[in-house]
């Protein structure tokens, strides 16, 4: 019987939100808050279809982007990702020797907090830890090479939940925090927040782009962005959003930018990985 | 360059339907580098499509076209199990050729 | 004697007048330090503006090129600007729980 009570209040205690300093930081209310923010706003939008971005607030681009779909250009860069997982590293290693499950079908998880560290590890850090490891040079964090290998991995990851996990650790929390902070911070000479344009305004156009809603917008990264021609990481596109608010983009791997990545990921727990996507 | 086509053909009454996705930089000779110079173009200057030993699809292309070209289109006739024969040819001399068989 | 003064008046006001509006090689190389000085603090709270670099791109231009008055003009505005996204920064670290939604 006894038992019976430990075990339940362990698993309560393994799902329920890390202990916080008293009116601190609050990830679970953030999380319902933020889940009815969009889903209320938008109550005609699949809670699923969130991960779509501009095509789940806009049917004209939707049609384009199914037509698209049907041959995705992001193909090229799944294949050539595929290539770089089955090949070993000089030490006889690969990637499938630092990641769980072999590295397949676990891009949900990330970005991940690495307790050890006491740092969030994203999946192109822990892509380029694997590698420094291993006595290879870091990729580029917003060039090709990393874009390939980071489609290919969120291609064996489509359709799964994401699942970040925020650990009963206050820097665990202090991430979150800091996350939070950059995401509702006005920056930039045209002094926008990531809010200005994804909570305030998806569905809106700015210039000829239709916005994103802020729920399940990292889902799809990797993404093919037909304004680059090319493919893009989740570094490449905050970057460009840096720029885009006249604002100097942070360094690839800052810390800012994992905080960031791991705050909208865990506001888009349980919706479905839908990279590598495809953007106007 | 091999292996730049990619192409999916579907048979469905009288008509089949063809998509394809080309790998290639289709630059068009107007952009310049960070350095500040031209980058040189180099883009698919002829597409052709070929079933039953006839030509069904040919598109003559320039700088206009952008990287990585998505095509769609029907012709008549063609059934599952024919093949159907992709090749192009750019301004520099290089080309690529596919078979594929009609779904 | 009268129009001697006057016209010694005259001369001094004009030598002052131009003498302010002339800026010399240390003022340009004052007003750059001061634009870096800003521009540092700026770096240090992680929030740059990309026209404030692209400002003083231009002063440190104008400079070399021996125009300090635009060097000096142009430098004070790359401070204003890095000196704006420094007032930003320290606004935002109080102000974005604000915006958080609830």
């Amino acid at each position: 019987m006894l038992r019976k009570t430990f075990m339940a209040a362990a698993i309560v205690a393994c799902t329920a939100a890390p202990l916080l300093a008293a009116g601190d930081v609050d990830p679970q209310a953030d999380f319902k808050a933020f889940r009815k923010y969009f889903t209320e706003r938008f109550p005609k939008v699949p809670l699923n279809d969130f991960v779509n971005g501009p095509y789940s607030m806009d049917e004209g681009l939707r049609k384009q982007w199914k037509a698209i779909d049907e041959f995705p250009p992001y193909e090229f860069a799944v294949e050539q990702g595929k290539q770089m997982f089955a090949t070993p590293f000089k030490n006889g290693k690969s990637y499938a020797d630092c990641f769980p499950n072999k590295g397949i079908g676990i891009r949900q998880m990330y970005p991940m907090f690495d307790t050890k560290t006491g740092k969030v590890v994203t999946l192109e850090l822990a892509v380029n830890q694997c590698r420094e490891a291993n006595g290879e040079k870091p990729f580029d964090m917003a060039k090709d090479d990393m874009a390939a290998i980071t489609a290919y991995m969120a291609f064996t990851s489509r359709g799964k939940p994401f699942d970040i996990k925020i650990p009963d650790d206050p820097r665990a929390l202090a991430a979150y925090k800091k996350g939070e902070e950059y995401f509702y911070s006005r920056r930039g000479q045209l002094n926008f927040s990531c809010a200005s344009c994804h909570v305030q305004n998806p569905g809106n156009h700015i210039r000829t782009e239709v916005l994103a809603p802020a729920l399940g917008i990292t889902a799809a990264l990797p993404i093919y962005r037909s304004a680059w021609g090319g493919m893009g990481t989740t570094t490449r596109r905050f970057q460009t959003c840096n720029a885009q608010v006249r604002g100097e983009p942070l360094p690839a791997g800052d810390e800012d930018y994992s905080a960031v990545e791991y705050f909208l990921s865990y506001m888009s727990n349980g919706l479905p990985i839908s990279g590598p996507g495809a953007r106007p | 360059m091999a292996g730049t086509i990619r192409v999916r053909a579907t048979a469905s009454g009288d008509a089949t339907e063809v998509q394809s996705l080309i790998r290639h930089p289709m630059d068009s000779g107007f952009v310049k580098d960070a350095k500040g110079e031209l980058i040189p173009a180099h883009h698919i200057e002829v597409v052709q499509f070929e079933h039953g030993g006839k030509t069904v699809f040919t598109a003559l292309w320039g700088p206009a076209v952008s990287k990585d070209p998505y095509l769609k289109f029907s012709f008549k006739g063609g059934k599952a199990g024919d093949e159907l024969k992709v090749s192009w040819v750019d301004n520099k001399g290089a080309s690529d050729s596919l078979v594929t068989k009609i779904q | 004697m009268r129009k001697t003064m006057v016209l010694a008046a005259a001369l001094s006001l004009v030598a002052v007048t131009t003498a302010a509006f002339a800026a010399s090689a240390d003022d340009a190389k004052a007003a750059l330090a001061k634009a870096e000085a800003a521009m540092k603090q700026a770096h240090a709270l992680k929030n740059e503006w990309t026209t404030t670099a692209a400002e003083f791109k231009k002063a440190k231009a104008a400079a070399d090129a021996g125009k300090f008055d635009d060097a000096v003009k142009l430098a004070g505005e790359a401070e204003a600007l890095a000196n704006a996204s420094v007032a930003q920064a320290k606004e935002q670290e109080k102000l974005w729980p604000e915006a958080v939604v609830r």
